[in-house]
């Protein structure tokens, strides 16, 4: 952590609360495309017959999509704003990790997603990983 | 056996969501230090960020990744897309390697071997929920004959 930075830090719990905001509405954004996505099926097939204007046309009718891009435009600006408070050593890492947990569980619970041992302890070691990489 | 075809055109996605994502974010942290504190009380700042040349390029890669990674979610789980995400992490820290010779600490190659061990075990299995189903029913109807 650098020293001219170290005076303008946040206390734990609003940088809490930033990176749980960020985590939150990328989930929530996530599940919401990935259903959208699921319902149209497969984009390639649909470019195929229809060319990439039918393939955006597609995607750009589903209203899913664009509650998913809402929550996801939301989690991106609450990124621009913790990145500009905190450092990125924190915010990278602890919200793409702890986002891939939460992932993980919503797209068990929402998606109804076969998420077995394998899916999970990629999970978890995808987890650990990245925050130790992006650290 | 093998779980999941994916075609190269696939392939090709995947690496597109898995490279796109984390270039444009170093693009993106690159742009936001190099601006002044922006607060809660002026979220016109924020729109006034998107304009500057680092941000504008991290955008645009990030919307090279958002399309690429809503066709894998159009035929691939999402917890099957995000692990091969996290990937582009490695690829991008041992680019940063190899290519710009910057060094890699311990922790890091933790990280990378971490995700890559999780990215192998993902990418054992199916990339959608439904094959694993069908493939389950044809394991199941293969035993039919002892029930």
């Amino acid at each position: 952590m650098t020293n001219h930075l170290a005076a303008a830090q946040p206390g734990l719990a609003s940088a809490a609360a930033m990176i749980a905001a960020i985590v939150l509405c990328s989930t929530t954004g996530e599940v919401l495309t990935a259903a959208a996505m699921k319902s149209l099926g497969d984009l390639d097939e649909i470019r195929a017959r229809s060319g990439l204007t039918g393939a955006i046309r597609a995607v750009l009718t589903s209203p899913l999509f664009f509650l998913g891009v809402f929550f996801l435009a939301l989690a991106f600006f609450a990124l621009l704003l913790a990145l500009n408070h905190l450092d990125l050593s924190l915010v990278a890492p602890a919200s793409a990790s702890l986002t891939l947990v939460t992932n993980a569980i919503a797209g068990k619970i929402f998606l109804k997603e076969n998420v077995d041992r394998r899916r999970w302890a990629a999970a978890l070691l995808v987890c650990v990983g990245v925050y130790l990489l992006a650290h | 056996m093998t779980q999941h075809s994916l075609s190269p055109r696939q392939y090709l996605i995947l690496a597109l969501v898995a490279l796109c994502a984390p270039l444009g974010d170093t693009c993106l942290s690159r742009g936001m230090t190099n601006l002044p504190s922006i607060g809660l009380k002026h979220p016109a700042a924020l729109i006034a960020a998107v304009f500057t040349p680092w941000i504008a390029a991290g955008i645009a890669l990030l919307i090279a990744f958002f399309s690429s990674y809503l066709t894998a979610l159009s035929w691939a789980d999402l917890t099957f897309v995000l692990p091969a995400t996290a990937f582009g992490n490695v690829i991008v820290a041992l680019l940063a390697r190899f290519w710009l010779q910057e060094p890699i600490s311990l922790e890091r190659w933790a990280g990378i071997a971490l995700i890559t061990l999780g990215v192998s075990f993902v990418a054992q299995g199916p990339s959608r929920t439904e094959l694993a189903v069908e493939s389950t029913v044809a394991q199941e109807s293969g035993k039919l004959g002892t029930r």
